[in-house]
């Protein structure tokens, strides 16, 4: 496998998070909207400007990105659709880039969308996959709680990672959320909330879980001429990882794709784990977000509880981590929630956050992690993105 | 070991019934083929053709060569890799059932199944695998403890995926015969709380009659298939408080089609066998549905014990086996209704009894008693269709391997 090719002519910008809610009586198409108005009011772009179109969501069906190109009003000469939740924010990254860079389209609005209404998350759950409509929901219909307990399970088992390991990132990430003013969770969480919490599928206890709720994410790939002209801060892509369905046969996962390619994501990027200034991974559970540490080149696996327990990971921490909160603390809005990391990963380099600003923020890692089709995540992704202009 | 079941406490009339919800129905075609064999009591996993590997879940293709695959029986051993308690769900039924114990199970057959994990089975234990049907008549791997474990089936888990008789009050619709009666004892022996015996002609005797009042725990109850009126006041009496019917009626009569048969006969085998299940089913099927999530002895089963020439047909007993298809025919109706309500609708295959009937045929035949132990397995296993002695268990294998060449063979 030869070396990928670098993202040169490609300009990544204005970040956009339509306020989430817990519950929405709008649709998809509603929030999509939303977005869109927001990027256009952002950066001065209507919709005969917009000629790339890539869209991801849970709970726009039937239609996919062609029924929301006609209800929105787009003409794109190039669209894509993600079904990929936590993995759809680099995918779609990695798709735009692409299509720009090969002069495919000039502009790519990418958007991730879902709403939340009364009993959705239910039905979303019961109709979710195959594997998961034969082999896993009727099998007390814990849904994502359940699966990632086993997973959790497994890990600490094999691993040694404790609760109070988990218990700090989660704590962590509610402490970012609370400059956030979008975040949902709003009341501050301290490690012994966290370890007396209620416990929901064992060894999975409340503040492990994420809340659903309704949202949109959106973020621009156009040409840095086009971004100077709209006067855009700019990030460029240094470089990226995909992988799906890895490690097929680990009866547990314990490990994502990541492991099978990260080294080939830091040969790119030219630098390494210790030279980024924020990380913003997947993080519905935190047991993820020890995998993916773990998994980028952080430390060890057995070495998670030394490595958590010697970092900080708050905004003004050694390693800010999911510096909006996270989808832990700021909400899971369906596949919004997988472009969290790359919006907020936007923010910080180019120094416009929704909370507090970490300081010096040039390059970060946005690490994606996605749709639980029977029994683990099986799609990962990561990018690693550093600031190019700040206009 | 496994806490014993308690004997329920009376029901409090002021209580609302907990409404019998069924877990999430939606499947694909390969997880109903699944049970279809859960239905019979087979471990199974899908087979690729042409590479010989195992898969879990149900595909349509084989993820190593992408062959064809078939369900083939398999190695039903297991260890626990991982395990979780479940305390919250948004599902209707299980959220009345927590909290619920899943485990994630490397099968020694190869794939890694998420499977529902017995009481005395947790992380690092190996297992024995059962492929089951749930509520909803849906397949599902419960993996058990190795070895004897006392009150093994007592576990509540489990015991959602059977209809147990233990603590249960069941209704035996015909006790005038040998089969009914044997059945009734059976029932008794494996626990049942109350058995009733329908007796259609109360002012006759017959053979049994006194041994059977004088059983501790079973009642007489007057209840002539044949008769809607009778089966519906029984209904009106006992509905709320039977759990489990076992419809042992039925009329077998000698002759063919053409030659050596009367039709009235066929038409009393008709009313009582066909029409009298109809019956059944109209005036106990929704008692039995509005109970299925009613606690320890909650409506759980509607059990048909049926000649297996169904199937096929049969020389010299057409009219009889015309009955019996019939019968089955409306059995797969009902099932399908009662799968929406938590409630088995179960069959139990039977060849020639060895009864008064059946006296121009050779062995083998099947014992009553072989017969109601069949009875009361199909009942603790919760297995939809069962085959009593060995007559049944040929007929059902070739019928199953071909249809039609059966048919000639039962018929020359």
């Amino acid at each position: 496998m030869g070396m990928q090719a670098r993202y040169d002519g490609v300009a990544v910008c204005a970040p956009i998070t339509v306020p989430y809610v817990r519950f929405s009586p709008e649709s998809a198409h509603w929030w999509t909207g939303a977005a869109l108005r927001a990027l256009g009011q952002k950066t001065g772009l209507n919709a005969g400007d917009i000629d790339g179109f890539c869209f991801a969501s849970f709970s726009s069906a039937p239609d996919t990105v062609v029924g929301m190109v006609q209800h929105l009003g787009l003409s794109p000469r190039w669209m894509d659709h993600i079904p990929t939740g936590g993995a759809s924010g680099i995918m779609a990254l990695r798709r735009a880039a692409r299509a720009v860079q090969c002069g495919d389209a000039e502009v790519v609005a990418c958007v991730a969308a879902d709403t939340n209404q009364i009993d959705s998350y239910r039905q979303t759950l019961a109709g979710f996959s195959r594997f998961s409509q034969d082999a896993t929901y009727p099998y007390g219909f814990g849904g994502p709680n359940a699966t990632f307990a086993l997973i959790t399970d497994n890990f600490m088992r094999q691993f040694g990672t404790t609760r109070e390991t988990f218990g700090k990132l989660c704590v962590a990430q509610r402490e970012n959320a609370l400059s956030n003013p979008l975040a949902l969770m709003k009341k501050p969480l301290t490690i012994e909330h966290y370890m007396n919490a209620r416990p929901i599928s064992d060894p999975v206890h409340l503040f492990d879980c994420v809340m659903p709720c309704a949202g949109a994410e959106a973020f621009l790939v156009t040409t840095p001429d086009k971004a100077e002209q709209l006067g855009l801060s700019t990030a460029r892509i240094l470089s990226t990882i995909e992988r799906h369905n890895a490690f097929a046969d680990d009866t547990v996962q314990f490990r994502g794709g990541w492991e099978r390619d990260q080294e080939a994501l830091w040969d790119r990027a030219g630098c390494g784990p210790g030279d980024v200034q924020c990380v913003q991974v997947y993080d519905d559970y935190p047991v993820i977000v020890a995998m993916q540490l773990a998994d980028l080149g952080f430390c060890s696996k057995p070495g998670l509880n030394d490595f958590i327990a010697a970092n900080e990971f708050t905004i003004s921490g050694s390693l800010p981590l999911n510096t909006n909160g996270g989808q832990l603390s700021a909400g899971q809005a369906g596949a919004a929630g997988g472009f969290q990391n790359v919006t907020e990963g936007l923010r910080q380099i180019l120094q416009c956050p929704l909370g507090e600003q970490v300081s010096d923020a040039h390059r970060a890692l946005v690490s994606g992690f996605g749709l639980v089709n029977y029994d683990r995540g099986t799609c990962t992704g990561a990018a690693v993105l550093q600031r190019e202009a700040l206009r | 070991m496994t806490d014993p079941l308690q004997r329920p406490r009376r029901k409090d009339p002021l209580r609302r019934t907990t409404l019998g919800h069924v877990p999430p129905r939606l499947r694909s075609r390969a997880a109903m083929e699944m049970a279809t064999h859960a239905a019979q009591g087979r471990f199974v996993l899908q087979t690729c053709e042409s590479c010989d590997r195992a898969t879990y879940p149900p595909r349509d293709r084989c993820p190593n060569c992408w062959g064809e695959l078939v369900w083939r029986e398999q190695d039903a051993g297991g260890q626990v890799a991982a395990e979780t308690t479940i305390r919250h769900s948004t599902d209707t039924y299980f959220r009345n059932h927590m909290p619920w114990r899943i485990g994630t199970v490397r099968l020694d057959a190869g794939p890694t199944a998420i499977v529902h994990l017995h009481g005395e089975a947790g992380v690092g234990d190996r297992v024995n695998m059962v492929l089951k049907l749930d509520r909803g008549g849906n397949p599902a791997l419960f993996a058990m403890p190795r070895g004897d474990v006392p009150n093994m089936q007592d576990d509540p888990q489990f015991r959602s995926f059977t209809a147990d008789p233990k603590h249960r009050r069941v209704l035996v619709t015909d006790g005038r015969t040998d089969t009914g009666q044997a059945i009734a004892r059976a029932l008794l022996d494996a626990g049942a709380a109350k058995v009733f015996v329908g007796d259609c002609a109360p002012l006759m005797r017959f053979a049994g009659k006194q041994q059977l009042a004088a059983l501790d725990g079973a009642e007489l109850v007057p209840l002539d298939v044949t008769d809607t009126h009778s089966v519906g006041n029984l209904a009106a009496q006992l509905g709320g408080r039977i759990d489990i019917v076992i419809n042992t009626a039925g009329q077998v009569r000698e002759g063919g089609v053409a030659f050596g048969a009367k039709l009235s006969d066929l038409q009393a085998g008709l009313d009582t066998g066909v029409v009298g299940l109809m019956r059944l089913a109209q005036a106990f099927g929704p008692a039995l549905g509005a109970r299925s999530d009613d606690g320890v002895n909650s409506a759980a089963a509607f059990l048909d014990v049926v000649p297996v020439s169904g199937l096929s047909g049969q020389s010299g007993y057409s009219g009889t086996a015309a009955s019996a298809a019939a019968r089955l025919s409306l059995l797969s109706g009902f099932r399908g209704e009662m799968q929406k309500a938590g409630i088995r609708v179960m069959s139990v295959l039977t060849g020639p009894v060895d009864d008064a009937w059946h006296q121009r045929l050779p062995q083998p035949k099947t014992a009553p008693s072989h017969l109601a132990r069949t009875v009361v397995a199909a009942l603790r296993d919760g297995q939809e269709i069962s085959c009593a002695g060995d007559v049944a268990k040929d007929l059902f294998a070739r019928w199953r391997a071909d249809p039609l060449l059966t048919m000639r063979e039962e018929n020359r």
